[in-house]
C-alpha cells in the first residue's frame, strides 16, 4: 500500500508535465496523440534518427555524470556549458592541427576534451576558493567567455577560406572524425565513452574513499574541514573531472555530430545535464534512462514541426515543466511530513 | 551625439531589469530565470498590444507574467525550502521554450510601439535636452525607476527594512518586519520590473518578436547587477556602459570584423573581476584603513541572498 502511494507520488509530476504537453498541443489544434506518436518516431522511429539520438544521448550522459561530481561536492556548476564548449574548441584545434590515423586522432581528439574541459572548470574552481567568487557567476561568466572565444575563433584565425562566415569552420579532416558504420550515425567510440563514463563516476561517487570524502565536503564544508580533509584540494579535483567530462562531451559534440567547430558547439547540452542531474536526484543510477528520454524528446520533436503545427519547443518545455513539477512535488512532500511531525510533537507536549 | 541619444534608448529594457533585480536580490532572493523570464515578458508584452491593441494591456500583461514568474521562485523557496538557484535555473528553461512556442505566430509581424514624446521647454537645452528628453515615455519612466529605487533603498525606512530581510534576516525578525512577507512582495515587486523591461523590449526598442528576441539581454542584466553592487544607480551605469560597448561594436564592426560578437561579452569578465576585488583582502585592509571608501567600492552581495529563513 505505502509502496502504490509512494508510484502514484511520484507519477503525479509525470502526469502534471503531459497534461501541460496537451494542453499546449490542444490549444493549437493538433492531436495529442499524433504528437506523442511523432516525437517517438522521430527520435527513434528509423536507424539514423536513432543514431541521432544515440549520440545526443551519450553528450547528454557525459555532461550530467561530471555534473554528478560536482554536484556531490555540494557545487552548482552551472558552467558546465562552459565547460563543453571549452572542450569541443580544444578538440577542434587538435582535429584542425594534427593529422594522424583515425584510431590515434580519435583518442587526441577526446584527451584534448577532457583536458579542455577540465581547465575551463579549474578556473570557475580556482576562482572560487581562491577569489571567493561564487561557482554560479563564475561558471555563467566563463560560459560567456567560451561562447565568444568560440565565435571569434570561427571569424578570426580558423575562418574558412575565403569566407568569414559564423556558420562554422571548414568541416574537419576525414581522420578526425569519429568513425561510424553504415547508415547509423552514432560512433560506437561515443557510446563507449559514455557508458565507461558512467560507470567511473557511479563507483567513484559509491565505493570509494575519494567519493565519500568528496561527499563529507559536499555536505557540509565546515566540518570535513575540521577532519583534516583539505577541501581545497577536493574542491578542485570535483571541478576537473567534472569538467573533464563536459569537455569530453564537447568533443564528440564536435568529432561525431557537426564535423567542424560551430559558435556555441554544446547547444545547450550542458544545461541539459542540469536538468537531467536535477530530476536524477543527483544519483548517478538514474542519469543513463533520464539522458535517453531526454535525447528522445530532443531529436522527436524537431520532427514535431516536419509533421504537424506545432513547434518543436514543446519538447523543451515538456522536460523543463517536468523538472519543475518533480522539484515542486519533492517540495510539498517535505512540508508536509515536516508539519506532521510538528503536529505530532504538539500532541505529545499537550 | 547621435550615438549617445540612441545608446540611453537602447539601455533602457536593460535599466528596467538591473533595477528589478537588484530590488529582488536586496531582499534575499536571487531570481536566476531572469534571461528567460525576460524573454517571456518580450513575447508576451508584444502579443498582448497586438491583440487588444493597447500598449498599456501588453506592459501590464507583461509585468503579471513575470511577478508570477518571481513569485514562483519565492514561493518554492519560501514555503517548499527548495534550492531557489535550481528553480531559477528550470524556471529559465521553461520560459526560453514557452516564449518560442507561444510567440510562434507573432514571429517578425508588424504590431504596436511605443511612440515618441519629447517633453516641450526641456528638450530645448542645448545637449541634455536631446539626450535625456527627447525620447518616449518608456525612456523617462527607467531614468525614474533608478532614482525612484535608490531613494527607496537607501533612504526611506520601508527600504531599511528592504535591506534587512537581505542581510540579516533574523535581526529583522525580531525588530517586528514580517521577513517572508515582505520577501514575497519584493520578488513580485522586481519580477514586475523584469516584465516591463521584456515589454520595452519588444515595443519600444527592437520592435516586435522574433526567435529568442532578446537572447542573452537577462544574463547580461544578472551580470551587471553584480557589477553594479547591488545598488540602482551603479547597475544603471553599468546598462549604459553595456549600451555603449554594443555601439562601440557596430562602429568597430568594419575596420575590425570579429568584434561586434566579442564586445557584448565583455560584462561577464567584468562580473567576475568586480566579485574578485569585492572578496580580496588588500580591499578590505583598503576599506579599513578609510572607511570613507567603502561606501564607493564594498558591494558585497547581501549576506542571507538565496537562503531560506524560518520563523521561529
Amino acid at each position: 500500500m505505502i509502496q502504490f502511494r509512494s508510484l502514484l507520488r511520484s507519477l503525479t509530476p509525470v502526469g502534471g508535465a503531459l497534461a501541460v504537453a496537451v494542453l499546449l498541443i490542444l490549444l493549437v489544434g493538433e492531436s495529442p496523440f499524433a504528437a506523442l506518436w511523432a516525437i517517438v518516431d522521430g527520435g527513434v522511429g528509423n536507424v539514423s534518427r536513432f543514431g541521432d539520438t544515440l549520440t545526443a544521448w551519450t553528450t547528454l550522459s557525459l555532461a550530467a555524470a561530471g555534473l554528478a561530481i560536482t554536484f556531490t561536492a555540494g557545487l552548482w556548476n552551472i558552467g558546465v556549458e562552459g565547460q563543453v564548449i571549452a572542450g569541443a574548441i580544444a578538440a577542434s584545434f587538435v582535429a584542425r592541427e594534427i593529422a594522424a590515423p583515425t584510431p590515434v586522432m580519435v583518442v587526441l581528439t577526446l584527451l584534448a576534451g577532457f583536458a579542455g574541459g577540465a581547465v575551463w572548470a579549474l578556473l570557475a574552481g580556482l576562482l572560487k576558493v581562491k577569489g571567493k567568487v561564487n561557482e554560479i557567476f563564475g561558471g555563467l561568466g566563463l560560459t560567456f567567455v567560451a561562447i565568444s572565444l568560440s565565435t571569434y575563433l570561427i571569424i578570426g584565425p580558423w575562418q574558412r577560406e575565403g569566407i568569414a562566415s559564423t556558420s562554422g569552420t571548414d568541416p574537419f579532416p576525414g581522420n578526425a572524425w569519429l568513425p561510424t558504420w553504415g547508415d547509423l550515425r552514432v560512433s560506437v567510440v561515443s557510446i563507449v565513452v559514455a557508458v565507461a563514463a558512467l560507470g567511473t563516476v557511479y563507483v567513484l561517487l559509491r565505493g570509494t574513499r575519494f567519493g565519500l570524502r568528496l561527499r563529507a565536503v559536499g555536505q557540509n564544508l565546515q566540518s570535513s574541514a575540521l577532519f583534516g580533509i583539505a577541501n581545497t584540494r577536493y574542491l578542485l579535483a570535483a571541478f576537473m573531472l567534472g569538467g573533464g567530462l563536459a569537455g569530453l562531451a564537447g568533443a564528440i559534440r564536435v568529432t561525431g555530430f557537426y564535423h567542424k567547430l560551430v559558435p556555441g558547439p554544446g547547444g545547450g547540452h550542458g544545461y541539459l545535464g542540469i536538468l537531467i542531474i536535477l530530476l536524477a536526484a543527483y544519483k548517478a543510477k538514474w542519469i543513463a534512462p533520464i539522458a535517453f528520454f531526454f535525447a528522445v524528446v530532443a531529436v522527436g520533436a524537431s520532427q514535431l514541426p516536419l509533421r504537424l503545427q506545432i513547434d518543436a519547443s514543446l519538447g523543451g518545455i515538456v522536460r523543463s515543466v517536468l523538472v519543475l513539477f518533480v522539484l515542486l512535488a519533492g517540495g510539498w512532500q517535505a512540508r508536509r511530513s515536516a508539519i506532521g511531525q510538528r503536529r505530532a510533537t504538539e500532541e505529545v507536549e499537550a | 551625439m547621435n550615438e549617445l541619444h540612441s545608446l540611453i534608448a537602447a539601455a533602457a529594457p536593460l535599466v528596467f531589469a538591473v533595477v528589478g533585480e537588484t530590488i529582488t536580490e536586496k531582499a534575499g532572493i536571487i531570481n536566476l530565470s531572469l534571461e528567460g523570464s525576460l524573454m517571456l515578458s518580450a513575447m508576451t508584452g508584444f502579443a498582448v498590444s497586438y491583440e487588444t491593441n493597447s500598449l498599456i494591456l501588453g506592459f501590464l500583461a507583461a509585468a503579471l507574467v513575470s511577478s508570477l514568474v518571481a513569485l514562483l521562485v519565492a514561493y518554492s523557496s519560501i514555503a517548499l525550502k527548495l534550492n531557489q538557484v535550481a528553480v531559477g535555473f528550470v524556471l529559465f528553461q521553461l520560459c526560453v521554450d514557452l516564449s518560442t512556442f507561444l510567440g510562434n505566430s507573432y514571429v517578425r509581424i508588424p504590431g504596436p510601439s511605443v511612440g515618441a514624446l519629447p517633453i516641450p521647454l526641456l528638450e530645448d537645452i542645448p545637449v541634455l535636452g536631446r539626450l535625456l528628453f527627447d525620447h518616449n515615455l518608456v525612456v523617462y519612466s527607467s531614468f525614474f525607476a533608478v532614482i525612484a529605487a535608490y531613494y527607496f533603498i537607501f533612504r526611506t525606512r520601508q527600504g531599511l527594512d528592504l535591506q534587512g530581510i537581505g542581510e540579516r534576516p533574523e535581526a529583522a525578525h525580531a525588530r517586528g518586519v514580517p521577513v517572508n512577507r515582505l520577501r514575497y512582495m519584493y520578488a513580485a515587486l522586481g519580477g514586475s520590473l523584469v516584465g516591463i523591461a521584456g515589454a520595452s523590449y519588444s515595443l519600444a526598442v527592437k520592435l516586435g518578436w522574433s526567435f529568442q528576441h532578446t537572447r542573452n539581454l537577462g544574463w547580461i542584466a544578472l551580470a551587471i547587477v553584480i557589477f553594479g553592487g547591488w545598488q540602482p544607480v551603479r547597475a544603471a551605469a553599468g546598462a549604459y556602459l553595456f549600451a555603449g560597448l554594443l555601439t562601440l561594436a557596430q562602429i568597430l564592426q568594419a575596420p575590425l570584423p570579429g568584434i561586434a560578437q566579442v564586445l557584448p561579452t565583455i560584462p561577464f569578465p567584468l562580473m567576475i573581476l568586480t566579485l574578485v576585488i569585492v572578496y580580496s583582502d588588500w580591499l578590505r585592509r583598503l576599506t579599513d584603513r578609510f572607511p570613507a571608501l567603502r561606501t564607493i567600492l564594498a558591494s558585497e552581495p547581501p549576506a542571507a541572498i538565496g537562503t531560506v529563513f524560518e520563523p521561529e
